[in-house]
């Protein structure tokens, strides 16, 4: 849950990109920090391993402005998206405000996809939360992979595999090109602060 | 388990109190106290140095994680002395209690073993205080 400190009036805010490897978990991260600059004052920490593969996590703080009269502070997490690093999608999770889940497109990743999905709402169990209670944004990347003639899934596919149940908003994206990179983060962004609009009251 | 640690105003200055007298006013640099989330709770600093204290926090539980992960798959519960010397700065990491942790940023003006005491001090008076 969200970190509020009441003398400061201040509030911490823990968003979690989550999703296969090799998705655009850190591309979106990439991409928001290089054009959200001015308001970002901390340079973005990534913890990569040989071969430029996300090792730890991605981790991208920036303000947001004021609600309530409290100071909103977001703080943007990446997961390694690897299955043998489960641990440490674990780790980063703690605590989690609210989820990006960064779908890739590509019709051979369709498999992933769903076992990533599945994943989540087991690590998530384990710190007693409930996938359907907890702000979710559905990001579906690399729709511009259409263009260079790449198969990749419909909407409608993706939708039914992965959002059947959960109804969450969702975004056709390139966070390559950028496309719909802000619109999902401000999503989420919104979701998670409505969530929390209660505890400043 | 979440935690749901949640501090009022009062638990934070009387927090930033015990950092100071025990800590800051002893030579140490920067304190962070924070939770395995990443969260900032209370950060001093003797006001040399701006770290970007999000960022270490953030690793830090991170680090933290792979530590304790570490100490399970050899049989111990937890490793008790968790530092990082360099050659200016040096990191310490204290449990204060399961899910909070004390960062010591502290240069070679301070010792360690002056630093650990101190720290042992200052957690022993925060744990009274949750």
């Amino acid at each position: 849950m969200a970190l509020i400190n009441p003398k400061k009036k201040e509030v911490q805010v823990k968003i979690v990109y989550y999703g296969p490897g090799r998705g655009g978990k850190t591309t979106n991260l990439e991409y928001i920090n290089q054009h959200f600059k001015k308001r970002i004052q901390n340079e973005m920490v990534t913890v990569k391993t040989y071969g430029d593969r996300t090792l730890f996590f991605d981790f991208l703080p920036f303000d947001i402005g004021e609600i309530k009269g409290h100071s909103i502070k977001v703080q943007l997490y990446t997961v390694p998206g690897q299955v043998k690093y489960n641990a440490t999608r674990r780790l980063v999770l703690r605590g989690v405000d609210g989820l990006v889940f960064v779908a890739d497109s590509m019709d051979l990743r369709r498999e992933m996809n769903i076992r990533s999905l599945q994943n989540l709402k087991e690590n998530l169990e384990t710190f007693n939360k409930n996938i359907f209670n907890i702000p979710l944004v559905i990001q579906y990347n690399k729709r511009d992979l259409e263009e260079e003639g790449i198969p990749i899934l419909s909407v409608d596919t993706l939708e039914k595999d992965l959002n059947n149940r959960l109804k969450a908003p969702y975004f056709e994206a390139s966070a390559v090109k950028g496309d719909n990179v802000a619109a999902t983060m401000k999503k989420i962004i919104a979701l998670t602060v409505t969530s929390l609009r209660k505890k400043l009251e | 388990m979440d935690f749901t640690i949640e501090f009022d105003k009062q638990q934070i200055e009387s927090i930033e109190n015990i950092l100071q007298e025990e800590l800051i006013d002893m030579g140490v640099q920067s304190v962070i106290l924070m939770d395995l989330a990443g969260n900032v709770i209370v950060n001093l600093d003797s006001g040399d140095k701006g770290h970007d204290v999000f960022s270490l926090a953030a690793l830090a539980a991170g680090n933290y994680g792979a530590v304790s992960a570490m100490a399970n798959i050899i049989g111990e519960q937890e490793f008790s002395l968790l530092f990082h010397k360099g050659e200016e700065e040096s990191i310490h990491f204290s449990k204060v209690v399961e899910d909070l942790l004390l960062l010591t940023i502290f240069n070679k003006d301070v010792s360690l073993g002056f630093l650990r005491l101190k720290v042992a001090e200052a957690i022993k008076r925060i744990q009274k205080l949750l």
